[in-house]
């Protein structure tokens, strides 16, 4: 479909399909990841929803206290989703058709292979790291939340009470302590090894072992090799992903790409328009001036002629009037000759 | 910008209903202005992590950049499609582009969390693969531009006849930047939501979004041109000369005819839009009704209407119309950037704005309608400057 649109585009611009380039429409294979990037696999049929993970991301990233305390459970009883002072939340599901026991999961950002948060945002502010994180830098960022619109897994939280510096707050993976060479906050926590940390490659292996080995436990997908280009965060689980509030209706295509279609027009739309419009000027202005130079060749001609016809009268007139004059000076000499015989008669 | 409520000639009263009803909004724009910018947006408004996007960026940045699109349409028509019986529309269509881009980046600073860091995408880090980056370039660009292209006015007014021949000289120039900044600002705001396809509903998203604001935005520029001139002749009739008065009826009729032609072809496309993303289904649900209302209501209705004033020659019809139109482009807008977006979502988990968002709107509206009172009483707007006469 994309390549479809990105074709309609470019007729739309170039007002003829010969004109686009190939390479556009060629650019089929996308970023697979970092080779060797990092990633953690959650396999949910291992979590006990004993928030241990809360607890460890809540202390080394030095997020706020907050208000119900890690080790009580009440909170499991409304779903609930990462905000400003919390990076990662998990939810229990109570799914009677699958298990007997409440199914639990864990939210917080899945580091896209290519994210969408860092291609919506307008600064830069986000770097997709070689380790695999996906992190943010608050110097730069202006605070126009694209980049939580853009998020397809609804991640992105944003400091609304802070007035004079508001940040985007989201998981960044620990990417301090994988430098480091030591695990995420959640994963050294948990107790379940509910959480795998490891290359993104190798969890994808692990995943598929799990599924293979115990195909009646698991659903046989592993969330994430492939949602919105892939992710470095990974999922197994025995319910159906829907039913964990998982959207399964993402597609493969990474985020970037929605988008890449209209920006690729702006370089078409300025150079084009310029040459229509500037053409649709110069047409209008010599159908001006053939129009104002016909007014004028008329009026010329009209005067001209007019002129003629004047010049014409003008001479007819002074014809006749030397016509009549003669005649006049004719007639009076005959006159005069006429009188002069006359006399000459009386007098002899 | 409040200084026009203050400096209003001396001789006709100020203590106006109107004003009073001015002062009132800009007094209290200024107390949630001090609120929002000493507490934060989460004591002005209800946005929150699923909604980040409220009333200041659906209706003051996604309407407000549709509705000021007059100033590209009516300078295309005049300065590049050989359109001179309609010169008497450019300015006041100037005026208006440029207050409402004025607007759309006043209001801007309100929603940013870090507003004077809004240069930092140009000069600081340029994130190039964000559609908002095209949008904020071609709009910092185009207020420039609507910047030029209005001071000849304001030149006129201050007497500065050497520079206004400088600027006037500028003309086709800057009329064919604007269009190109234009084509790409209104179809990139269409393209912003392009990358959450999961979350706006499927009969508002569309790879052909971009084309369907662009081409929205025309009509849009079209009937803001024919609702500015007939509020602007019952308030300002007096500022205006003959030849203005005299071509009104003119430019009613053929905006309305050209507002017709956009919207036919507006609603066809619209049209392939559902075809290709193959929707018939969702028509018969709720969104789907919605969706009708606005297609049948806002576009085709309107269209219709336009016909028939421009076929009987009633020009209050289309006066209407051009309402009308103006009504449904914030309809749709509103649709693609607030109402559509999260639509799976329960209600209590919806965004409803804050009275103070509403607040800060209305004081953002108030303050364009000060500052084009201001102008207009002032500069020649609806007349000719009697040194500056052209022949057209």
């Amino acid at each position: 479909m994309s390549t479809s649109r990105r074709k309609f585009l470019g007729w739309m611009a170039a007002g003829a399909s010969a004109a686009l380039p190939t390479d556009l429409t060629a650019q089929h294979n996308h970023f697979t990841g970092y080779p060797d990037s990092y990633g953690v696999l959650h396999d949910t049929t291992l979590c006990i929803g004993c928030r241990s993970c809360e607890a460890a991301c809540n202390e080394v990233n030095s997020l706020p206290e907050p208000d119900v305390p890690f080790d009580d459970d009440t909170v499991l009883a409304h779903k609930r989703r990462p905000d400003a002072g919390t990076f990662t939340v998990v939810n229990k599901y109570d799914i009677e058709a699958y298990s007997q026991t409440p199914v639990f999961r864990k939210t917080q950002c899945n580091h896209c292979l290519e994210p969408a948060c860092a291609s919506a945002c307008f600064v830069g502010a986000f770097t997709k790291t070689a380790e695999g994180a996906v992190i943010y830098d608050s110097s730069l960022c202006v605070g126009c939340r694209y980049c939580i619109i853009a998020c397809p897994f609804n991640i992105p939280a944003y400091e609304y009470d802070e007035p004079i510096e508001p940040r985007v707050m989201k998981c960044h993976m620990c990417h301090f302590r994988i430098v480091e060479g030591k695990l995420p906050g959640c994963v050294e926590a948990c107790p379940m090894e509910a959480l795998t940390f490891g290359k993104r490659d190798d969890l994808i292996a692990i995943a598929r072992e799990r599924i293979r080995k115990y195909p009646s436990r698991y659903i046989d997908h592993v969330y994430g090799e492939y949602e919105m280009g892939g992710t470095n965060w990974l999922y197994i689980t025995g319910a159906p992903f829907e039913e964990v509030d998982m959207r399964t209706d993402l597609g493969v295509d990474p985020a970037p790409k929605m988008t890449s279609g209209a920006l690729g027009m702006v370089p078409m739309v300025i150079g084009v328009w310029p040459v229509l419009l500037g053409g649709a000027f110069l047409m209008h202005r010599h159908l001006d001036r053939l129009a104002e130079q016909e007014k004028n060749e008329a009026v010329a001609e009209a005067v001209g002629r007019a002129q003629a016809e004047a010049e014409e009268k003008a001479k007819r007139a002074s014809e006749r009037a030397q016509q009549e004059k003669e005649q006049a000076v004719e007639k009076a000499l005959k006159k005069a000759r006429e009188e002069a015989s006359k006399g000459g008669q009386v007098e002899d | 910008m409040t200084a026009a409520t203050t400096e209003s000639p001396s001789h006709r009263p100020w203590l106006t209903p109107f004003n009073m009803a001015a002062g009132l909004i800009v007094v209290l724009g200024l107390v949630i202005t001090a609120r929002r910018f000493t507490l934060g947006l989460g004591t002005v408004t209800n946005l929150d992590d699923t909604n980040p996007w409220g009333l200041w960026v659906g209706f003051d940045l996604f309407c407000g950049v549709a509705l000021a699109a007059g100033g590209y349409v009516t300078a295309a028509a005049v300065e590049l499609f050989g359109m001179k019986r309609f010169h008497s529309a450019l300015r006041p269509a100037i005026l208006t582009g440029f207050l409402g881009y004025s607007l759309v980046c006043f209001a801007l600073l309100y929603d940013v969390g870090r507003p004077w860091r809004l240069p930092y995408p140009f000069f600081v880090s340029q994130g190039v693969t964000s559609v908002m980056f095209e949008v904020g370039a071609c709009v910092l660009l185009y207020l420039t531009v609507l910047f030029l292209e209005f001071s000849p006015t304001a030149l006129e007014w201050l007497g500065l006849k050497r520079l206004r021949q400088v600027v006037v000289r500028l003309t086709l120039t800057l009329t064919v930047l604007g269009v190109v900044l234009s084509t790409l600002h209104q179809s990139s705001l269409g393209a912003m939501m392009l990358i959450a396809p999961s979350k706006l509903h499927p009969l508002w998203y569309s790879p052909f979004m971009p084309i369907f604001f662009f081409i929205s935005s025309i009509a849009a520029g079209l009937s803001m041109v024919v609702f500015e001139s007939t509020l602007s002749h019952r308030y300002y009739a007096h500022t205006m000369d003959e030849e203005h008065l005299r071509s009104r009826d003119q430019v009613t009729l053929g905006f309305g005819k050209a507002s017709a032609m956009v919207l036919a072809g507006y609603f066809a496309i619209k049209l392939f839009g559902v075809a290709l993303g193959n929707n018939w289904s969702l028509l018969a649900t709720g969104w789907g009704l919605w969706f009708l209302v606005e297609m049948l209501g806002f576009v085709a209705l309107p269209c219709f209407l336009f016909s028939v004033g421009v076929r009987d020659g009633n020009v209050t019809l289309i006066r209407g119309t051009a309402l009308l139109t103006v009504i449904g482009i914030v309809v749709n807008r509103l649709n693609v950037s607030l109402l559509a977006f999260n639509w799976y979502l329960p209600l209590h988990e919806r965004y409803i704005p804050n009275w103070q968002e509403i607040g800060v709107t209305v004081f953002v509206v108030t303050c364009g309608v000060l500052a084009f009172r201001f102008i207009v009483t002032r500069m020649p707007i609806f007349y000719e400057h009697p040194d500056y006469r052209v022949v057209h």
